[in-house]
């Protein structure tokens, strides 16, 4: 995927809180994030941020973020490759639709992501699976 | 409003403007740079009306602050409406060319006079002439709004009454005039614009519309259903019945975000298989039968379009951990495992797609964007410059569609409030967190009050003895709750607030209704009615 580099190291974004879409500049060492600021050429923010788009990104570091596929053997949840455990959803899905039809189906989209992953979910409930039950909390 | 949920205007028209009216929606800590703007607006000479409960801070710098009882906006916006029509204060010209049903709405709001609605919503009825004589005859006016409007169990009918204020005085659609349901997450107005919505295809055609499903059909070379699907409340409810059965949830977490948290529990209970992709191992995915581990802001590429209809570009700084995956991949392996042969190889292709299907974006590629910073739809041409104001054309001869007044009654709250639960609750997001804190739970200490409390105001506190700092119960109809109160002087007499930002310490949502507006599925989070007494530890 082609990044847009400003120079070496500052990389030009938008946050990820509220629905504003203040411009921020992410300073990245080693190919790590390690500063946020205001981007002056936002036509939004002019190079403003609040203490969450400043202070509140830490969170795509955490220890604790997921880092591998997990599915439920013996009601525990367990480390899987990521081609089981897309079989094992595939398997499902032609369960359910043999069972319930496209109705027993539903997707919550997430407004907190990409409008090109909002897209891919609301087609791939249309189109494989045939059906409109998706939303996501669009409203709040 | 008019058929595509978004704001009217562009934030700068903030920033010239005559009058901001800031009605269920603490900006200044919930959307701090859309503040900034309104700020530079009073600066510029504007006055800002807040109508809110609570004394929030921007009460400070406002002209009129109107303490609304919770709930009774209805009321207080169909008197407005009357004392604009009653004093003849209203834009004949504008409703004459640009609106229909005036005269019902008229006869509609008759009944609504000052003095009635001083009764319904503790607004004294000088001030509710005030407030509309400022706001009619200011030459531009502004109205802002969030979640103080829209979490109630009448939240559609409660924008619709605000909008009606809009046509009456002709405040939309010109600069420095317009209505602006402000988005709480970053990309609110994106998932839906893309079609995430059971009732909308991407590019904001109807599901109902037999010719865009058509063009979706040939383009996907499958059958679109014609029906229109179901909202996460709907959804919830289907799941409770056993209809749904398979549910594929991604980056949320309604066991802990959504209202009434032990019968969401319920709903899940039912199902035969759930899906979780998210970064975390939220109280959802801990239920789930597989969860996908996806990569995070500043791991992807792509666009998120904010609440000026701004689509902008984010890009990736880093590699997600381990084997969390960009979400555009996951999608893609899973579909092809359907034999239905996706293939995008970029953010890009999945946009262009988009942009070939959805005429309001087909001017906006990556590389424009890239160049402009942000592009605000429609922004149908390559060569054409974007959109800053919807509904221009309500100011010109050419005026097409009519704008529609909307008739609404103040409905009282259905969880009412008695001597046994005395209370309203009100809930919202403080400052520094976000929703249920997934995001914003490890600031370090960078941050204070990183912690649940319940606010409540001196003379309630005094009333039950308690004091800043004491643990008490606040029970709902529905679950209670234990939390350390804090007094402020915020709330008025009766009401009481809390975040949700703290789950696992203070599980708010167990006390919300999930009663939701039957119009839009959204649950009235702004209205509980609660008991709170001192909590004794021996109790536990």
């Amino acid at each position: 995927m082609s990044t847009i580099l400003d120079n070496q190291n500052i990389l030009s974004t938008i946050c990820s809180f509220c629905g504003t879409g203040c411009g921020i500049e992410i300073t990245v060492e080693n190919g790590q994030p390690v500063r946020v600021a205001g981007d002056k050429k936002s036509p939004v923010s002019h190079g403003e941020t609040c203490v969450k788009g400043s202070q509140g990104w830490g969170y795509i570091q955490s220890k604790e973020r997921l880092t591998y596929p997990l599915v439920r053997r013996n009601n525990r949840l367990e480390r899987s490759s990521w081609s089981e455990a897309l079989k094992i959803i595939t398997s499902a899905v032609h369960r359910v639709k043999s069972q319930y039809g496209s109705d027993g189906f539903g997707c919550f989209s997430s407004s907190r992501s990409t409008n090109e992953l909002n897209f891919l979910a609301q087609k791939f409930m249309r189109q494989v699976i045939g059906s409109n039950n998706v939303d996501s909390c669009n409203r709040t | 409003m008019f058929g595509t949920g978004a704001d009217t205007g562009s934030y700068d028209d903030f920033e010239h403007t005559d009058v901001i009216v800031v009605w269920g929606s603490n900006t200044q800590e919930a959307h701090p740079i859309i503040y900034n703007h309104m700020r530079r607006g009073i600066k510029n000479g504007a006055k800002m009306v807040l109508i809110d409960p609570r004394k929030l801070a921007m009460e400070n710098f406002s002209e009129i602050w109107l303490p609304v009882n919770v709930g009774t906006d209805i009321a207080l916006a169909n008197a407005i409406g009357h004392v604009i029509i009653e004093e003849k204060l209203y834009n004949a010209l504008f409703v004459k060319n640009a609106t229909l049903f005036f005269e019902e709405y008229r006869n509609q709001v008759e009944r609504y006079t000052p003095e009635f609605a001083e009764r319904i919503t503790g607004i004294p009825q000088e001030k509710i002439r005030a407030t509309a004589r400022l706001y009619a005859t200011a030459n531009r006016a502004m109205m802002a709004w969030t979640l103080g409007i829209t979490e109630h169990h009448n939240g559609t009918n409660n924008v619709h009454a605000l909008i009606n204020l809009a046509l009456l005085t002709g405040h939309v659609g010109k600069p420095g005039s317009g209505l602006m349901p402000l988005r709480g997450q970053n990309n609110v107005q994106g998932s839906g614009d893309m079609g995430a919505l059971p009732n909308k295809l991407p590019g904001f055609f109807n599901v109902e519309d037999i010719k865009a499903r058509e063009r979706l059909e040939r383009a996907w070379n499958c059958e679109i259903n014609p029906e229109n699907g179901l909202n996460v409340s709907e959804m919830q409810e289907a799941m409770h019945e056993g209809k749904l059965k398979f549910l594929y949830v991604i980056g949320e977490n309604p066991l802990q975000s959504d209202a009434n948290t032990t019968r969401v529990a319920e709903a899940f209970s039912n199902l035969d298989f759930l899906v979780v992709q998210d970064l975390f191992l939220t109280k959802t995915a801990q239920i789930a039968d597989v969860v996908l581990p996806a990569a995070g802001w500043a791991e992807v590429e792509g666009t998120y379009t904010n609440s000026q209809r701004g689509v902008q570009r984010v890009r990736k700084a880093k590699n997600p951990p381990e084997e969390a995956r960009d979400d555009l991949a996951i999608f893609c392996d899973l579909a092809n495992q359907f034999g239905v042969n996706w293939r995008y190889e970029t953010a890009k292709d999945v946009w262009d797609e988009l942009r070939s299907l959805s005429p309001a974006h087909f001017g906006m590629t990556y590389e424009r964007i890239d160049r402009e910073y942000e592009l605000q739809w429609p922004c149908p041409k390559l060569d054409e410059p974007p959109t800053q104001i919807l509904h221009t054309r309500l100011h010109t001869n050419d005026v097409g569609l009519k704008a529609k007044f909307v008739l609404v009654n103040y409905e009282p709250p259905v969880d009412v409030v008695d001597e046994e639960h005395p209370f309203v609750l009100i809930t919202g997001r403080r400052l520094a967190f976000y929703n249920t804190g997934v995001t914003t739970n490890n600031y370090g200490s960078k941050v204070k009050d990183q912690k649940e409390y319940l606010e409540i105001c001196p003379k309630d506190a005094q009333r039950l003895g308690i004091d800043t700092g004491t643990v008490v119960r606040v029970q709902s109809r529905r679950g209670s709750v234990v939390v350390p109160i804090r007094i402020s002087n915020k709330l008025s007499e009766g009401t009481l607030f809390m975040s949700f930002h703290f789950p696992d310490q203070v599980d708010t949502n167990v006390l919300t209704s999930d009663d939701v507006d039957k119009k839009s599925g959204v649950a009235p989070f702004k209205y509980t009615a609660v008991q709170i007494e001192p909590f004794l530890v021996s109790e536990e």
